[in-house]
């Protein structure tokens, strides 16, 4: 497990043509790890018939709802929840 | 063809968190007909028996053109799906379901 819990992370702005677990809605957002799950098969390359290993780390992460979704006061306090793969996170300040 | 992707994020049909709409989410339920059953029935089949699994069944949906995707119903999605990966792979000639039915 690369992240810890606690840490701020980005998730990748980038395209993906392919099958893949990460909503646009938070690419390019930036979040905090809330729990590292476990490791789980690769539903990007399983998606196409393969095994899906080597496996990838997910984590729960938790983002303010006005950073994914700004100037909604109904919902200033919210945060949103999302599991994302390793390989979509980046380290940030 | 000149395929032009948004560099940034180049968003799918299902990918639709976040779309802006007034208008309000169907919560209806119905009694599932028996096509969706069986449905459902293949779709397990088909997984236990590796012949193809979730991720496979998800792409498939994805790949439907975003018209029929909209107009699809959620089981009419997963046989979309099954068609085109089964096909994919060799397990049903193109057109098999099509001439079967007409038959």
């Amino acid at each position: 497990m690369s992240y810890r819990a606690g840490q701020r992370v980005r998730v990748a702005e980038r395209s993906h043509d392919g099958h893949h677990r990460t909503p646009s809605y938070i690419k390019g957002k930036t979040g905090r790890v809330e729990r590292a799950h476990a490791s789980f098969t690769n539903p990007e390359t399983r998606a196409y018939g393969r095994d899906g290993l080597p496996e990838k780390d997910l984590y729960l992460v938790g983002f303010a709802f006005d950073d994914v979704w700004p100037g909604d006061s109904r919902h200033a306090t919210d945060r949103i929840y999302v599991d994302v793969f390793e390989h979509w996170l980046e380290e940030t300040a | 063809m000149q395929l032009v992707y948004d560099r940034r994020v180049k968003r799918a049909v299902h990918d639709r968190g976040g779309w802006p709409t007034d208008a309000p989410i169907d919560r209806s339920e119905h009694e599932l007909a028996d096509w969706e059953l069986l449905t459902d029935a293949i779709v397990d089949a088909l997984e236990r028996s590796d012949a193809m699994n979730v991720d496979e069944l998800r792409r498939g949906i994805e790949s439907m053109p975003p018209t029929e995707y909209e107009r699809a119903s959620y089981y009419e999605r997963w046989l979309y799906s099954v068609e085109t990966i089964l096909t994919e792979k060799g397990v049903l000639a193109p057109g098999e379901v099509d001439r079967r039915l007409a038959g």
